[in-house]
């Protein structure tokens, strides 16, 4: 496929690996955050760790929705599947993820819950057109990237009246995350995780553009480079990261130029912000609750808000004391300081978020960690 | 959740879609995110709408300074 194959050739991936071994000067070390859990999953896909000097480690970040999204919500949604006359509707990626007691929607399903995966949530809209008798709840999450389909829908569904379609939102936002990374106090006090630079995140910085990364990098002093996820992208701008770094520079610089500019998609933004506003705190699996980083549906469009529409308490959520899933994502542990990882915990039975979808670490790490364990092992 | 992939208009379809061609299959995504767009164009597909386009310019840039990485630091 054009625009892919040839940014995963490896006679370039070569090249890219001796340039960044000569250039990382002798006696620092390069601790850079890969904030995506699509980087997480390219470099450990293609073994980029592998590839790069002992100098330069690789921490992973919290940007897997699935990953960040605490139990509780996923509790209230799989107490809003239960109810009689409610079809609710996900990405597959949900369908996996264990809540309070190990429940899951697949299991709500086999228990007889209305629970359908869906592609778009365009397909819940036409779900709810289609059996007007039914209450059909999409249960949207992701970050900025699923953010503007999902107002497509709210929008469709409010132009042609479909009374019976609702969404419950857990949209997120970068920004908010990077920045609590950056300054959480309390968080930081217990656990420095010390972070050079980031390797910014793609599609999500092709809807919100590179500008809004210029703060951090100013008032923080830490270069942020937007990456694509080929295995070309995320080696070029790790050696534009060593550059900045050696240098003493703090910027924002955009490898991923072929699809990210610096304001991003004008008309995913605008619709977003018509029908989106922010919430004032929202709680992140890992991070705790951090201030202004979700999005809830205005008033304009209450009568398409599940959480307006019924009655949704949050009982306290069971975790499982033993997943490092919170750890892990604010890039203090690895997976294989779980003691659960690869035994009872695998991508068959997962029992935290982690190693549910493809961009979680522990996940990324049991599919193709292997070599990177072994040489961890070794060290 | 947030890997959009990049795939090529063969077709444009009424109602801000478009039929595209990914990873080798076919599929009807919307395009209502990313304005009018033709035959032959490249865009990043994500759970059934386009959130961007592909810049081929930019692509043969970026690859054309991975070729010069050798020669010039
Ligand atoms: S291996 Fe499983 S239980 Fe352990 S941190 Fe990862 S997802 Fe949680």
């Amino acid at each position: 496929m054009r625009y892919v194959d040839e940014f995963r050739d490896p006679a370039r991936a070569r090249a890219l690996a001796a340039c960044i071994a000569a250039e990382v000067q002798p006696g620092r070390s390069y601790r850079l955050m890969e904030f995506c859990g699509g980087h997480t999953h390219a470099i450990f896909r293609y073994g980029v760790q592998d590839l790069l000097p002992a100098a330069v480690r690789m921490i992973h970040g919290p940007g897997c929705p699935v990953c960040v999204l605490p139990v509780g919500r996923l509790d209230m949604a799989l107490a809003l599947a239960r109810r009689p006359g409610v079809t609710l509707c996900t990405y597959g990626d949900m369908l996996r993820v264990p809540g309070s007691r190990k429940g899951t929607l697949l299991r709500a399903r086999a228990e007889g819950a209305d629970v359908r995966m869906v592609g778009s949530a365009l397909d819940a809209v036409r779900l709810a057109e289609a059996d007007p008798a039914r209450d059909v709840v999409f249960f949207a999450i992701g970050f900025e990237t699923t953010t503007p389909p999902t107002a497509a829908a709210i929008r469709r569904a409010a132009d042609r009246g479909v009374g019976n379609f609702s969404v419950f939102s857990n949209h997120v936002l970068t920004p908010a995350a990077i920045m609590n990374i950056l300054e959480a106090p309390a968080v930081r006090a217990i656990e420095r995780v010390e972070i050079d630079g980031f390797l910014g995140p793609a599609h999500v910085s092709v809807v919100i553009g590179a500008q809004p990364y210029e703060h951090f990098a100013e008032e923080f002093g830490k270069p942020v480079v937007i990456a694509g996820f080929e295995p070309l992208d995320v080696m070029q701008a790790i050696l534009m990261l060593v550059r900045q770094l050696n240098a003493g520079r703090a910027e924002v610089e955009n490898q991923y130029t072929r699809a990210v500019t610096r304001d991003g998609n004008a008309a995913a933004k605008a619709l977003v912000a018509e029908v989106f506003e922010l919430r004032r705190s929202f709680d992140w699996r890992g991070l705790g609750p951090v201030p202004y980083s979700a999005l809830r549906l205005r008033a304009a469009y209450a009568a398409f808000d599940a959480e307006r529409r019924f009655a949704m308490d949050a009982p306290p959520a069971v975790e499982n004391k033993a997943c490092e899933c919170p750890r892990i994502l604010r890039g203090a542990a690895r997976p294989t300081d779980c003691r659960l990882f690869g035994r009872q915990c695998t991508p068959q039975t997962p029992l935290g978020s982690c190693m549910v979808s493809d961009e979680g670490a522990c996940a990324a790490y049991y599919r193709y960690g292997r070599r990177a364990r072994a040489l961890e092992a070794a060290q | 959740m947030c890997h959009a992939v990049p795939a090529r208009v063969i077709r444009v379809l009424p109602d801000e879609e478009a039929q595209v061609e990914l990873a080798g299959s076919r599929k009807t995504v919307s395009t209502a995110l990313v304005g009018p767009v033709a035959v032959g164009d490249f865009l990043l597909v994500h759970v059934g709408f386009a959130l961007g386009r592909l810049d081929e310019a930019e692509a043969e840039a970026t690859l054309a300074a991975l070729d010069s990485l050798g020669t010039a630091p």
